[in-house]
């Protein structure tokens, strides 16, 4: 029988299936963090079980860690216990750690498959929903609960039910100045935050199959903004070009046998979906969000919307909730919107090529006088990689603070975060209300949208600034 | 785990669709090492203001709803970031039941590992048990024979059979898990040989 990329992952790991459909499905590879694993390893050691494979098991703090000055320790006593937690309980139970200064140590998805760790075809979980991120190696990658990491340190496995097949067909090719960013938030916009629920997305299309490793990397990552758990992407040359030679990637004959099977793992021809959706790449224009939900989405040529023309009472009242919160007003043209803050980096846009395309941008420009911006790169990789190629200056000399590595102000756990009615242009994932800070108004960006926002004072359009 | 079986309470309503779970637990409570102690920043943000005063129109923060069991919300429930502190947060303030149409993947799986049931029903079976919450009613959870009573009325809900069964006793998952060690064994024997490069050996 014809099956899909999903199926094929799906079968290839049951270890067990309930007649009710309920399945025991093996984990390869299981990233840990420090916020979503202390009770999971309290658990632990309440039952007296042990991490069945410490081997396959990578962990990082990430969530936590300052941004700045590294050498003066953690200030905040919370998050100065919770990564002290990680490295006392990677410790006991034998788990590898990047500690804080380890120049590997960076957002839990950059590090995966900067390491070798994400490989097609595995089963990747980690107590964290961007997880989908590593499905652009055509891995199966999905978010857990704390409940189900302890479940995967004792067992290996995790208790699923198989998810529906859906596919994202992309044609065509991007105009200028669009990125993969751009694309799922499109996508999100179109399908809705619920719009995957239940299923998982496959994206595929010649679109999809042009774009680099770390731009499919984008779009997998923002797949649970639309609701479904993961995404994933058939592997090609691209991906195993990336993988070949990395710390953790196979060796010797294990890259040979892993070659051969990785070169299987696409959707057969005449698999069935149970749903479909195909977009036309050269439509795409550079998008923002004006809300507090992903999928409140327009271009930069849009206005906000009117919450008079909405007749369905439910939509009309949250476009009311979320103009209130965002202090915008209806029908305001989104290039009038003025910004106080510019974050670039996360898990969705803080690796090399993002800092790439906003450098591009800044190159010889100076930041708006009355806008603050910051540069997180992903990992420490990340940011030798561009210090080596000098990126850090542009950056630095166009107005942006150069930072350390981590999740930063994507969700704001650490130090760096906006104050109420603060405004930013930011390269993360959500924009939900409070996601930056109390009260902070967060509209979600690609790259180089972020940095035409920081030289215009006010969202921007990218395209007025490539050459 | 505790058990779930039936359960009885004035609901609370909340109509605002895609509740994320930064809205239930904002991420300032996730520096926490335990399960416990989250209930009183539970909807911190709508409950609370800047100087840390309650918000007396905010549905929780009126009698009798501060002491409900049941939330009924709107669609999308628990959606956005996979934090099982948002059911811990719940559960500490007292509630084991949710109602919306729909949930957001990974909340409803968190919320029968730390036995809460979320009920799925239909948006206007939802307008009708609000009215309740409005009217300060009780209303019934028989989780055994997957209905709610309210009045003289009854709704059927559905729920997968395996999922219903770990509430009902309050099964640990990883023991069961546990139980089949033979066919995990098996599994990596299989795993061993076929794709030698998993283990890295």
């Amino acid at each position: 029988m014809s099956t899909t990329l999903y199926d094929k992952i799906w079968n290839d790991h049951l270890v067990d299936q309930q007649d009710d459909g309920t399945a025991l499905l093996f984990v390869d590879r299981h990233l840990v963090h420090e916020v979503t694993s202390p009770q999971a390893f309290e658990g632990l050691r309440n039952s007296n079980r042990k991490v069945r494979h410490p081997n396959l098991t990578l962990a990082v703090a990430d969530h936590n860690v300052p941004t700045t000055d590294r050498t003066k320790g953690i200030a905040d006593a919370e998050s100065k216990i919770q990564v002290d937690t990680l490295e006392a309980n990677c410790k006991e139970f034998g788990v590898q750690l990047f500690g804080m200064d380890d120049k590997r140590q960076g957002i839990v998805h950059i590090i995966g498959p900067e390491q070798g760790f994400t490989q097609p075809g595995t089963v990747i979980v980690c107590g964290d929903s961007h997880t989908a991120t590593h499905g652009a190696f055509g891995s199966l990658a999905f978010g857990i609960g704390t409940s189900e990491v302890e479940h995967v340190l004792a067992t290996q496995t995790l208790v699923q039910k198989k998810a529906k097949n859906f596919r994202i067909n992309v044609n065509g090719q991007l105009p200028l100045g669009v990125t993969s960013k751009d694309v799922i938030l499109q996508i999100i916009g179109k399908i809705g935050t619920a719009g995957g629920t239940g299923s998982v997305i496959e994206y595929a299309g010649d679109l999809i199959r042009s774009l680099s490793v770390e731009q499919r990397m984008t779009i997998c990552n923002m797949t649970i903004e639309g609701g479904a758990r993961a995404g994933l992407i058939a592997p090609d040359e691209k991906i195993f070009n990336y993988l070949k030679g990395k710390p953790m990637s196979p060796k010797g004959d294990n890259w040979e046998k892993a070659l051969n099977y990785w070169s299987t793992l696409r959707t057969d021809t005449d698999a069935s979906f149970d749903q479909e959706l195909n977009l036309n790449a050269d439509e795409i224009l550079p998008m923002i969000t004006w809300g507090t939900s992903p999928q409140d989405v327009i271009t930069i040529d849009d206005k906000v919307p009117n919450p008079q023309s909405e007749s369905d009472e439910d939509k009309k009242n949250s476009i009311e909730r979320a103009l209130k919160y965002m202090g915008l007003k209806p029908d305001m043209a989104a290039k009038d919107i003025k910004i106080d803050k510019v974050f670039i980096g996360s898990c969705t846009n803080g690796r090399i090529e993002d800092l790439r395309e906003a450098a591009k941008i800044l190159k010889d420009k100076k930041i708006s006088s009355h806008v603050n911006a910051m540069v997180v790169p992903g990992s420490g990789l990340v940011k030798e990689q561009a210090e080596q190629e000098g990126l850090d200056k542009i950056f630095v000399n166009s107005g942006f603070e150069w930072r350390e590595p981590g999740c930063s102000m994507c969700l704001a756990m650490n130090a760096d975060k906006l104050k109420p009615e603060e405004r930013c242009a930011s390269t993360s994932n959500r924009n939900f209300e409070g996601r930056q800070g109390r009260g902070g108004r967060t509209h979600l960006v690609s790259p180089g949208m972020a940095a035409a926002a920081a030289i215009s004072g006010s969202l921007d359009d990218v395209r007025k600034y490539q050459n | 785990m505790q058990k779930f079986n039936t359960l009885k309470s004035v609901p609370a309503y909340l109509p605002i669709v895609n509740i994320d779970t930064d809205m239930i637990i904002p991420k300032q409570f996730l520096k926490t090492i335990k399960r416990t102690g989250l209930g009183k920043n539970l909807f911190f943000e709508m409950r609370y203001n800047d100087q840390g005063k309650e918000i007396s129109d905010f549905v929780l923060n009126q009698s009798p709803y501060n002491d409900s069991k049941i939330l009924i919300a709107g669609k999308n429930f628990g959606c956005g970031s996979s934090r099982e502190h948002a059911p811990w947060a719940l559960l500490d303030f007292g509630i084991t039941c949710v109602i919306s149409s729909s949930y957001a993947d990974i909340f409803y799986s968190n919320c029968f590992k730390n036995g809460i049931l979320p009920i799925i029903l239909e948006e206007e079976k939802i307008k009708e048990l609000s009215e309740y919450a409005g009217r300060k009613e009780e209303i019934s959870i028989d989780l055994n024979d997957e209905k709610i009573v309210y009045g003289n009325n009854e709704i059927k809900f559905d729920i997968d059979p395996f999922k219903k069964k770990c509430l009902l006793e309050g099964l640990d998952d990883i023991a069961l898990s546990l139980k089949k060690s033979d066919k995990i064994e098996n599994f990596e024997t299989n795993l061993k040989n076929k794709k030698p490069w998993i283990f890295n050996d």
